[in-house]
């Protein structure tokens, strides 16, 4: 795909744009979290499931509320950053990870890892898992990230919803798992809680992917359909510290419907897994 | 009126259906096209081999901030939300919107918000009410609706949902849908 792309006819911003570009410029001003650059179309959505949640009909109250109320901005927060997602998300995206970078990350002898963007955290648990079956769990770190505190402390706790196993069962045989599921936690009530032992190698803690900057040098970065939610502005930024924080020859993990395209280093990184969002940058 | 963008939206039986209307649209398409089909969450590109035999017209698995191109037919991947950003798209893993994603209504409302009444919205045979709201954003902004006449299509519910929630511009037998999206769209250039 090129980028010249036809213009589209300039249309005047309605009266809610308006509010938004206020509501989100208050937020940045007061709070220091930046959503300026988050993709328009599915944050819209989400701020009117937040009106609704709200009982509020127009952006200007929910940013009275939001500005006012840290309790409302919290929940804000919540809806805007977490990520629906599941263990093992496209399990064939693991089964690759098992076949081309584990054979990669057996000759360090210590492997950072980040999980940029982690939300709830299920995938950071279905990595730990993986690399604990690989025996290479003993040398890993993983750093799991996330720009909202209160999503990363769903995703230290470690515990979902128990009706869900059945369908993470699946997708953990179908990622090329050797065990039994149901080994990796214990059934509570309604509850799943993930072996501690899974978080032994996990540091959870607070990193905003359109503020912060590179705090380490890493083996591997995984960063899955989080990037689809910023604008190519956003992306591009994200990418260079993406960049900037892998080692040569490390390896970064994208969503299934996510590329290179917007990185300003594509042709650094080459493809290491056919049909999956797996590269390696080489200089 | 200038069309700047079409965007499609089909479920039980859509197959067969875009098969048809896809094969009837003239080789240069004047228009970016976007198609929300309902599918399994676990089916890959299949879909796209089979229907790119029966037309000119590039079709795509949208890849997340694709640029829109006339003449390009953009197909929404499994399990994600297909949005249309002024002169992109985008994706979101966002909950299904009733039991769907991709949604139609997500594609048509975001379609609606970026291109105003140069939208075109297209509702083909489908066994659920997907979609319906999606029209109505459509016609709210100004937009053309096309409903695919009940009578011609294998699921009856989903032309017939959009038919009672909004006024449809035409409804129209499939055959004929395709004749007339390519007047419309060129007429308007």
């Amino acid at each position: 795909m090129t980028t010249s792309e036809p213009s589209p006819t300039k249309m005047q911003p309605t009266l809610e744009d308006i509010e938004i570009q206020l509501l989100l410029e208050g937020i940045y001003q007061y709070y220091g979290f930046d959503f300026r650059n988050y993709a328009m179309s599915s944050l819209k959505r989400r701020i009117r499931g937040i009106m609704q949640a709200e009982g509020l009909t127009r952006v200007s109250a929910l940013q009275d509320r939001i500005l006012h109320d840290r309790q409302c901005f919290d929940r804000f927060m919540v809806s805007v950053t977490v990520n629906v997602t599941s263990m093992f998300r496209d399990p064939s995206f693991f089964l690759a990870f098992r076949q081309k970078v584990v054979p990669l990350l057996r000759t360090y002898p210590y492997i950072r890892i980040w999980h940029a963007g982690c939300s709830a955290g299920q995938e950071v648990y279905s990595m730990a898992i993986l690399l604990q079956e690989e025996g290479l769990y003993n040398r890993c770190r993983i750093y799991a990230t996330d720009s909202n505190e209160l999503v990363l402390a769903k995703a230290q706790s470690g515990i979902y919803p128990l009706e869900l196993m059945q369908d993470y069962t699946q997708l953990y045989l179908k990622a090329g798992g050797r065990r039994s599921f149901s080994e990796y936690y214990t059934a509570a009530y309604d509850s799943a809680i993930f072996r501690a032992s899974l978080k032994e190698n996990i540091i959870f803690s607070q990193h905003n992917l359109a503020t912060d900057r590179s705090f380490n040098e890493f083996n591997v970065i995984l960063c899955r359909n989080v990037l689809i939610y910023f604008d190519p502005i956003l992306q591009r930024r994200v990418h260079q510290l993406f960049y900037e924080s892998l080692c040569t020859f490390g390896i970064l993990g994208l969503g299934r419907q996510e590329s290179l395209r917007l990185s300003p280093y594509e042709k650094q990184y080459e493809v290491l897994a056919k049909g999956e969002k797996l590269y390696r940058r080489l200089s | 009126m200038n069309v700047q963008i079409v965007v499609m939206g089909a479920s039980l039986g859509g197959l067969s259906a875009l098969k048809v209307l896809l094969s009837g649209l003239q080789p240069k398409f004047p228009v970016p096209i976007a198609i929300a089909q309902h599918r399994h969450r676990d089916s890959r590109s299949d879909i796209i081999d089979f229907l790119q035999h029966y037309t000119s017209l590039e079709i795509r698995e949208v890849e997340d901030k694709d640029s829109l191109q006339p003449g390009q037919v953009y197909f929404a991947p499994a399990d994600y939300h297909l949005l249309i950003e002024p002169g992109y798209l985008t994706l979101s893993t966002d909950a299904p919107v009733s039991y769907a994603r991709p949604s139609i209504d997500v594609l048509f409302e975001s379609a609606a918000e970026s291109y105003r009444e140069h939208t075109v919205g297209v509702i083909l045979t489908g066994a659920n009410q997907d979609g319906a709201r999606g029209a109505a954003a459509i016609k709210a902004q100004g937009g053309t609706v096309i409903v695919q006449d009940p009578r011609t299509a294998e699921g009856t519910m989903m032309p017939k949902a959009a038919i009672s929630t909004t006024t449809a511009d035409q409804i129209l037998p499939l055959l004929d849908i395709a004749p007339y999206l390519s007047a419309l769209c060129s007429l308007s250039r």
